[in-house]
């Protein structure tokens, strides 16, 4: 069972973004870049399926600019068997992102697609809903566990009232969330190895989607600043100043 | 042409974040529709109607439709979308696996989590978990919005639309409900509470995480936690407050034993008013916070609950 994982290229978890002072977007220079955290939970998903047996090869997928082949090499090193880096210039909105990853799929015939719930850049949470729609495969998003049997995945997913089982008929697309696993660290031996893995360069036009975004976005800017209020002495103070904001 | 807002509700009560969309919905323009699919929801479809602003409910009440599984509510919300400019969602986990298929089978982009709108296409919503506001302009054809409900007054009652049945539409086949595991509380849900009180890590244990439930017990608050609370299993996920998790917005925010991550920061800062106890006075959630307590929360708890107690909360 071929499992294919798409993986995003994104500011670093731990960097406090800088909007532009223009208001065009937020500083990208020089600032530490990552794969998506959701996008790693999904590859060690992805690997620990492998390593249980229950999956074969592994494909990460990454669309975004020439860099994104670091993210791949990253998903290589964890254990995926080999990329393809879709190359594009520029924000690639979630339904384009889709639309080249149904294509992908058309052509690598996965059983099993796991994407992160969201990337933490434009925290859209859209596109494993997307390539499911387009494909027209059951999902399973914002996944807290898999377990695979007899052409069904049964995902426990994190919903805002708790858990919810559902079982989908494969193929099928899974969204991760947080507690889904912890991601491995690649070790010195597989980084090495992950080099030689082989990654197929492509662009959105190889397969016959346009990536130009459909939204404009006509500024970004810094969110209202909260002020430092004071500091209370005691929890009789606390609760007269709480009182007195009306607060309680 | 008009808008339609798709309900959230548990086939018993609308939740509030339906008539929030609702007004964010009457921004976007047009007469507004309600539809309530569930089933035996008919009670829902009835608060629905009684939404001011709400011109028409449209109830599918069949049994495909009980859990709102994405794969169904994708083909029904499609079967109506031609009658329709624009198709808002609340930003729940609901929403947010149903319609963005909606958007890919019209071929549209999603807006996703908007937290204003700005003109009939134009939204404003946060990135980078709230570090940053993107102003986005619809791209020409349908707009499909996810809609951040907190962000958004709830629509007065007062309303007495008409109620339209609606067929089931067919059954995609493609995925089943199996169980589910609510968390079961008496308190007031988290999203909706005009007191929220969450943990941190600072807790230690889910154990001590009941040092919270007294105080929220004294003041009817909702409890939340920061993402290290439920990764350590202190508590279930749908407790977690943050950029992944919930977004709260209420009349006060307590945080206890919570250093104040940018993630954790992005679920809660539009909070009136928010209050923090940590003894780390470095901690980065006292740059929030309006009114802050170096303490032990072990201490601190205790002598609140107490001090709650004679003041008779």
């Amino acid at each position: 069972m071929k499992v294919l994982v798409p993986v995003k290229r994104v500011i670093d978890y731990n960097v406090k973004v800088r909007v532009k002072a223009d208001q065009t977007g937020v500083d990208l220079a020089n600032v530490k870049m990552s794969m998506n955290p959701f996008d790693e939970i999904a590859v060690e998903e992805a690997v620990r399926l492998k390593e249980k047996g229950k999956a074969g090869e592994i494909i990460a997928v990454s669309i975004g600019p020439a860099q994104a082949a670091e993210t791949i090499r990253t998903a290589l090193a964890m254990g995926a068997d080999r990329g393809i880096l879709v190359k594009t210039g520029g924000e690639v909105e979630p339904l384009a992102v889709a639309k080249i990853l149904k294509a992908i799929c058309e052509e690598e015939k996965p059983m099993l697609v796991i994407a992160g719930k969201q990337a933490i850049d434009d925290d859209a949470s859209q596109t494993g809903q997307m390539l499911a729609a387009l494909l027209g495969w059951g999902q399973g998003t914002f996944a807290h566990s898999l377990e695979l049997s007899d052409g069904t995945a049964r995902i426990a997913r994190e919903i805002d009232g708790g858990l919810q089982t559902v079982a989908v008929k494969l193929p099928a697309v899974m969204t991760t969330d947080l507690r889904l696993n912890e991601p491995r660290y690649a070790s010195l031996p597989n980084i090495m190895k992950a080099k030689k893995k082989p990654i197929t360069e492509k662009t959105p036009a190889d397969y016959g989607v346009d990536a130009a975004p459909q939204l404009k976005v006509l500024k970004v800017t810094e969110p209202a600043k909260r002020v430092a209020g004071i500091k209370v002495k005691s929890v009789a103070e606390l609760l007269d100043k709480l009182k007195e904001a009306g607060a309680i | 042409m008009a808008t339609l807002v798709i309900a959230e509700h548990d086939n018993k009560a609308l939740n509030d974040a339906t008539a929030k969309t609702v007004t964010a919905a009457s921004q976007v323009g047009g007469p507004v529709h309600v539809l309530v699919a569930g089933e035996s929801c008919k009670a829902v479809a009835d608060a629905a109607a009684k939404i001011a602003g709400v011109e028409k409910v449209l109830l599918a009440d069949n049994a495909l439709y009980a859990r709102m599984i994405a794969e169904a509510m994708e083909t029904l919300i499609l079967s109506l979308a031609d009658r329709y400019d624009a198709i808002l969602a609340p930003a729940t986990t609901s929403g947010k696996n149903y319609l963005p298929r909606v958007a890919a089978k019209l071929d549209v982009p999603q807006i996703s989590e908007i937290v204003k709108v700005v003109g009939a296409d134009i939204f404003e919503r946060p990135i980078y978990a709230g570090n940053a506001i993107q102003t986005v302009q619809a791209a020409a054809g349908k707009k499909i919005i996810t809609v951040r409900a907190t962000a958004f007054a709830k629509a007065a009652e007062g309303g007495n639309a008409a109620i339209e049945i609606l067929p089931a539409a067919a059954d995609p086949g493609l995925s089943k409900f199996e169980s589910e595991a609510l968390s079961k509380s008496e308190r007031p849900e988290l999203t909706s509470a005009k007191i929220v009180i969450s943990g941190g890590r600072g807790l230690g244990s889910g154990e001590n995480f009941k040092l919270i439930d007294k105080i929220a017990d004294r003041l009817h608050a909702a409890v939340g936690a920061s993402r290290a609370a439920v990764d350590a299993g202190y508590v279930p996920n749908d407790y977690q407050v943050g950029q992944t998790g919930k977004v709260v917005a209420p009349e006060l925010y307590l945080a206890v034993g919570i250093s104040g991550a940018i993630q954790h920061l992005a679920g809660m800062k539009d909070s009136k008013v928010i209050a923090a106890i940590n003894k780390d006075e470095e901690a980065p959630i006292f740059q929030v916070a309006d009114y802050g307590l170096v303490a032990d929360l072990f201490q601190a708890l205790p002598e609140m609950d107490q001090e709650l107690a004679k003041r008779g909360y």
